[in-house]
């Protein structure tokens, strides 16, 4: 039984999926908790600064793209919570994870950067290698 | 709000890297806004020095750097340029003054009135005139200039993938200026267009007539200074602020910059104010609190001691090709999708900020003119009362006040109506004040002559509460 399970969420389908899996480990046990984690790229926070006319609505708008995967869990069932983390995405996820000691991470196979993963290779492989705990990677 | 202990000693380590980092990447740009502004590279470099150094302890953002900006530079140009240095050390002076006077006005709190998209179109524009400020220096000079603005740039747009501890322009530089040297190469070097002194700066009383006339003639460029360098800094504290998680005390640092501005004065600096481009830099390489700028400043002015002599033979497309690349960071590149998405108003904002300031040279003019333009589209919008009908109630959608009145009254006063009673509901509209009421009163007083009853339903608390207070026998019915 995992207690803590991570969800790397960034509003692409494959999280979306990820999700859908995550919801099925998580719905075997009533102890079971979803976490949900959105990474706020550095170089992001200043556009979204600029394009946002508070901290509120900023926050909003990043609420907004993880709201598929939120609205998957919550008709689930499944207790979850969200958070939100700020860095380079494949880094900070497995810091958390690792501070955190989450016992799952789940993560979609490819997010939305298709070139940059060309360049540097996939946020979720190098996920799984660093992360000290088993990691789930969803086609 | 972390404790100061913590926001001086919570991450020792991340900050003292971070701010060597910084230090190196800090060096090409205080040079190349010092050119800008048309002075020797020494005023630019000494002010990176006190500024960041004062910022440290004065400042109300930790982990955000401070230094000569290509934003304040390019609005010192005409003072420098008619007056000289010592009007700009004065004007410095003056700029602190002023700024601390805000942060005592809580000037924080007005500047939430800016609208991004004058913020979108001050960074915008800021792009462009560093931008424009770099052509004279590689256009037409020679096909070597443009050799070497293209390396850099491909230097610095591919180094990063392969070196991450070093920052990819420091590299450009030192290779770059090597290669320069031992190839014999003819660039014009930065030793051209100014001189680097290997010492300390030293206390200084701006060599001016301290009158009335003297006042006159820096008084509008340190209000301009003032405004570009606090919406500079707090546009930066905020985004420090998002990319840390951590809140900053707004009005602290507008004081911080005056403070930091009176100090560069009395050092013979120009004035400076918070970096975009080099506090993310900052956050990016793991700094977090008040040493990460502290050592920034520090070792600025330790390289310079030691390499001053090296940096006079830096080439100039060596600089400009860096400085190409600071515009294309500073550039919101997200502003074409916002113009074909964003409402027309806020468009039109942003498109005229850019225009005003590219037009003017001054980044003040275009903040100003962007939030009086959008106060004035502001109010119109809000001004307008539209009535919409369903058989015979009648919608007010819109807010009722002095300015939107006429709209409302109009309707009423032009519309022909088919049934003897009616009802105007107020479930979409709010009454704001003594105009409202009396609109109100009028368009019943009208309707009545033409035979109709009015019956107002679903009036908000507050309106009902302006309503009665200011009618108040008449409101028995």
């Amino acid at each position: 039984m995992y207690k803590h399970i991570l969800l790397a969420a960034d509003g692409s389908e494959n999280a979306v999926r990820a999700a859908k899996e995550a919801i099925k480990i998580a719905a075997c046990h009533e102890d079971s908790m979803i976490e949900i984690v959105y990474v706020v790229d550095f170089d992001q926070s200043k556009s979204d600064v600029l394009h946002s006319s508070s901290s509120e609505a900023r926050n909003l708008e990043r609420r907004k793209k993880i709201a598929r995967v939120e609205q998957l869990i919550k008709e689930s069932n499944v207790s979850y919570k969200v958070t939100f983390l700020h860095g380079t995405p494949g880094p900070e996820i497995v810091k958390y994870a690792n501070e955190q000691q989450a016992e799952l991470v789940v993560i979609g196979s490819r997010g939305l950067n298709s070139l940059q993963e060309m360049v540097l290779g996939s946020v979720s492989h190098k996920v799984m290698k660093r992360v000290n705990c088993p990691a789930l990677i969803v086609k | 709000m972390q404790s100061l202990k913590q926001q001086w000693f919570g991450n020792i380590r991340g900050d003292i890297l971070s701010g060597l980092v910084v230090a190196l990447a800090l060096i090409p740009e205080a040079i190349a806004f010092s050119i800008i502004a048309g002075v020797d590279p020494m005023v630019g470099l000494y002010a990176s020095f006190t500024m960041a150094v004062t910022i440290a302890f004065a400042g109300g953002r930790p982990g955000m750097i401070s230094a000569a900006t290509g934003a304040m530079a390019l609005v010192m140009v005409p003072l420098i340029r008619d007056y000289g240095l010592e009007y700009l050390f004065a004007a410095t002076l003056l700029t602190g003054v002023i700024q601390i006077l805000f942060g005592l006005l809580k000037v924080a709190k007005l500047m939430k009135f800016i609208p991004n998209a004058v913020m979108i179109g001050f960074v915008n524009s800021l792009a462009i005139l560093i931008f424009m400020a770099q052509v004279p220096h590689f256009i037409g000079i020679s096909n070597m200039t443009y050799v070497f603005v293209g390396i850099t740039l491909l230097l610095v747009y591919t180094l990063p993938r392969f070196i991450k501890v070093i920052p990819a322009p420091l590299i450009a530089i030192v290779s770059l200026t090597i290669v320069a040297i031992f190839s014999g190469v003819n660039l014009r070097t930065i030793g051209d267009l100014g001189t680097i002194t290997q010492t300390l700066p030293s206390f200084i009383i701006p060599d001016v007539p301290f009158n009335l006339e003297t006042f006159k003639i820096i008084f509008p460029f340190s209000i301009s200074l003032a405004i570009v360098g606090l919406v500079e800094s707090l546009l930066t504290s905020q985004i420090v602020d998002d990319m840390t998680a951590t809140e900053s005390n707004k009005n602290q640092e507008a004081r911080g910059q005056g403070i930091a501005n009176i100090v560069t004065g009395f050092f013979g600096g120009m004035a400076g104010c918070a970096m975009i481009g080099q506090s993310v830099i900052n956050v990016k390489s793991g700094g977090r609190g008040r040493l990460s700028t502290l050592v920034a400043g520090i070792f600025l002015m330790f390289l310079i001691l030691v390499l001053g002599d090296l940096v006079v033979k830096i080439p100039m497309p060596v600089l400009v090709g860096i400085m190409i690349m600071v515009c294309i960071g500073t550039f919101d590149w997200t502003s074409f999708k916002y113009l074909a998405k964003a409402p027309r108003t806020d468009a039109i904002v942003m498109l005229t900020t850019v225009v005003s300031v590219v037009w003017t040279h001054d980044l003040s003019k275009g903040v100003i003119a962007g939030v009086i333009l959008s106060a004035v589209f502001f109010v119109v919008k809000i001004s307008s009362v539209k009535i919409t009908q369903e058989n015979n109630r009648y919608y007010v959608n819109g807010q009722l006040f002095f300015a939107s009145t006429d709209s409302f009254i109009d309707f009423f006063k032009y519309n022909d109506f088919n049934s003897s009673t009616i009802q105007i509901d107020f479930s979409n509209s709010r009454i704001w004040d003594d105009s409202g009421v009396g609109a109100l009163v009028k368009v019943e007083d009208l309707l009545k002559e033409k035979g109709i009853e009015v019956e107002v339903v679903e009036l908000d608390a507050s309106s009902k509460k302006i309503l009665s207070k200011l009618q108040g026998v008449s409101s028995s019915h």
